[in-house]
């Protein structure tokens, strides 16, 4: 990630009214822990200025927490936060050019909306509060709504004021802690195309905060997946998801099909590895471990099912046969489960294509998908790690 | 025998379809009923019990008084035109006037700032705190009336009109508190995090967010101190010396007749703590009218 000298003045306390690009966000090592357990552990990431950064992790793992040390609301037990190359982990929260769009939105239920938004410009003394405050809920658009009180708004509309109320002071890094949380289904799409709309529009570094993984991919630039205190990885959505580093991300980054083997040789840049008897072929620079035991992973939908009198294809990995235990409609895409006696059961995502007749619960089928869509991961792994447990009410 | 009877019945229900069943009209409710009448009746006694003194007091107001003023003798609007014409009801009203502000004002202070403390910070000792602040409101007022004195006593302290505030201010403070906590409890902290976040320095995201919020609850603690010590005799009678509250000259004179023009206080008080209600809710609706 950049570490490029940020062109913003930091901390200003006073925002200009000129948009600006934000500024680099930098935690190192940054460790919290409350008593002995330990919310943080030793997270370091570098958000580039005028970046979309998600921090993508399930409830609990820290996330919340990340922010309230770079917002200034709690301080770090150990380690440094620099926002724009200067270091602020002593500051008071008051005196960061940073914003949080609170989870709760926490605005001030005895102030009007307008005055909500204009709470900060006052603060540091901005010229013509009123008039930015107005400004900004023209880009939320709510300036109709300027003299009601929060209580009066729908949810949709609060996460709206809050989110005006945060941008208004054109800090150097806004923060966004599950935004969206509480809207429902449908507004939280709109709203993410919204929210996406105004950082382009504005510029600023956004950190945004979900553990929502489609919310996290749709939206940002980079995310970062995290699990209990640490980063397990960070990148590009599309890289995150072609190229998984941990099985912890593989599942809780879209779906995964995880299955133990044992490397057994590597020739020209591609290693054997042996599943179950059978031998899965997995590019070197696709795998994080290349000798001993591994996880050979494969996205659902680049699965391809081969039914009895097919061949798959020469050259590409297959398993099975093993029989269709669930078929599951859903318009575009079929989804498929097939337990493949030794490996368990593998989840299949098919395109429905014209032409290819529908494969029936219960009929035989082998798996087969090119090489280069495999990925390799450390043996040692809980292949179950990370994966969506349908039972928990929060997932 | 008994199946004789079920083929009768049956029969019975053949011949005759629609005897019964859903065409039968519903029966009707007695359109007026005694459980009805009753809870009106008890209400209305009560609200008599509560308030016929409060009638008496202000109809002897209007009372031709002579030395005392248990009979009526005529009406007069004579006490309302010259409230001070007894000699030193006046006198006791300004003072317990003056005694009230001043405990209000200090009592409502100390009392939100103790609140504030004890929902909001972790300290040692504030398990303790939160169990002790009770106390003046559980002992009896005749044993802390009197241990003031014997401590006022014991310091050389002339009672007076020193020792009364004092004595105000103490009893009031655990009242203002409890009333000022309840208020703080629901209050949510992450508003004074949203305002330094906002960059505000703690001072002002007490004074622009915590203290807005709060007004409601000091309101309603600064009343009740002002009521209780307004209206405070057994604890003010321990420690007044010569200096005599209003409660205190109403007592005194009971012996030799009460003036009609403590009726007319008295009943000029309730018409003002009347008054504030209506008022409030007045406020209140167009409030929510408006928006
Ligand atoms: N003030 C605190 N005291 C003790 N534990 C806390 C405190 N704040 C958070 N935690 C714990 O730290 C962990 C991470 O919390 P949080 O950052 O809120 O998670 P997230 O936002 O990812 O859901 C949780 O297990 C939570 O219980
Ligand atoms: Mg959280």
């Amino acid at each position: 990630m950049s570490l490029s000298a940020s062109t913003r003045a930091v901390p200003s306390g006073s925002p200009d009214g000129e948009t600006s690009s934000g500024a680099d966000l930098t935690l190192e090592r940054i460790t919290k822990d409350f008593g002995s357990f330990v919310a943080v552990d030793d997270l370091s990431l570098t958000v580039p200025s005028g970046s979309f950064f998600a921090l993508l992790g399930p409830s609990g793992c820290g996330k919340t927490t990340t922010l309230r040390m770079v917002a200034g609301l709690e301080r770090p037990s150990s380690g440094r936060i620099l926002i724009g190359g200067q270091d602020v982990t002593s500051t008071r929260a008051h005196q960061r050019p940073v914003n949080t769009v609170f989870q709760s939105y926490a605005l001030f239920p005895h102030l009007t909306v307008i005055e909500n938004v204009a709470f900060g410009l006052r603060r540091t003394r901005a010229a013509n509060p009123l008039g930015r405050a107005g400004d900004a809920l023209d880009l939320v658009e709510l300036r109709h709504l300027a003299d009601r009180r929060p209580s009066q708004l729908s949810g949709g509309q609060q996460q709206r004021v809050a989110l005006a109320r945060a941008m208004v002071n054109n800090p150097a890094v806004l923060l966004l802690d599950e935004p969206l949380g509480a809207l429902d289904l449908k507004l939280r799409r709109q709203m993410q195309v919204e929210l996406k709309r105004i950082q382009t529009e504005v510029g600023l570094t956004f950190v945004h905060v979900t553990h929502d993984q489609e919310e996290a991919m749709t939206m940002a630039d980079t995310v970062a997946v995290m699990n209990a205190g640490r980063i397990e990885q960070l990148g590009a959505p599309a890289d995150l998801y072609e190229l998984p580093r941990t099985a912890f991300v593989a599942n809780f980054l879209g779906q995964s099909n995880l299955l133990g083997g044992t490397v057994v040789e590597t020739v020209d840049g591609i290693m054997g590895v042996d599943v179950a008897g059978r031998r899965i072929r997995v590019p070197v620079d696709r795998a994080v471990s290349t000798s001993g035991d591994v996880l050979v992973g494969v996205r659902p939908e680049k699965l391809r099912l081969v039914r009895e009198g097919e061949e798959p294809a020469p050259g590409t990995n297959w398993v099975g046969p093993g029989a269709v235990t669930d078929v599951s409609f859903s318009g575009v895409s079929t989804q498929y489960q097939v337990m493949v006696p030794g490996l368990g059961t593998l989840s299949v995502f098919s395109q429905n294509v014209a032409g290819r007749g529908e494969v029936r619960l219960g009929e035989q089928v082998r798996l087969a998908c090119d090489v280069d869509f495999t990925f390799g991961l450390d043996g040692a792994e809980d292949a179950t790690s990370g994966a969506v447990d349908l039972d928990d009410p929060g997932a | 025998m008994s199946g004789t009877t079920a083929t009768a019945v049956t029969t019975g229900v053949t011949r005759r379809p629609g005897a019964v069943g859903p065409s039968d009209p519903p029966r009707r409710r007695p359109s007026w009923r005694l459980g009805d009448a009753i809870v009106p009746i008890f209400a209305g006694l009560a609200f008599l019990y509560l308030l016929v003194p409060i009638a008496y007091t202000v109809a002897f107001s209007f009372n031709q008084a002579g030395r005392t003023n248990l009979v009526w003798r005529g009406f007069t609007l004579d006490n309302w035109r010259n409230p001070c014409g007894a000699p030193q009801v006046c006198e006791a009203l300004v003072n317990s006037l003056k005694v009230g502000g001043i405990a209000t004002v200090v009592s409502t202070a100390l009392g939100t700032l103790i609140a504030l403390a004890l929902v909001r910070y972790r300290f040692r000792g504030r398990a303790a705190a939160n169990l002790l602040i009770f106390l003046p409101m559980s002992t009896p007022e005749v044993v802390l009336g009197a241990a003031l004195l014997a401590q006022f006593l014991s310091l050389r302290v002339n009672p007076g009109f020193t020792t009364v505030v004092v004595a105000h201010i103490m009893f009031c403070i655990s009242f203002v508190v409890v009333t000022v906590k309840a208020r703080v409890a629901s209050l949510d902290p992450r508003l004074e995090e949203a305002a330094a976040d906002l960059y505000a320095s703690s001072w002002q995201a007490f004074w622009r967010v915590t203290f807005p919020l709060l007004i409601p609850g000091i309101a309603a603690a600064a009343l009740l101190a002002f009521s209780l010590s307004f209206d405070d005799f057994i604890i003010t009678n321990f420690n007044s010396g010569n200096f005599t509250t209003f409660p205190k000259f109403v007592y005194v004179s009971a012996t030799r007749g009460i003036p009609a023009q403590a009726n007319v206080i008295g009943s000029a008080m309730f018409a003002l703590a009347l008054l504030l209600v209506v008022a409030v809710q007045v406020v209140s609706v167009a409030r929510r009218r408006r928006t």
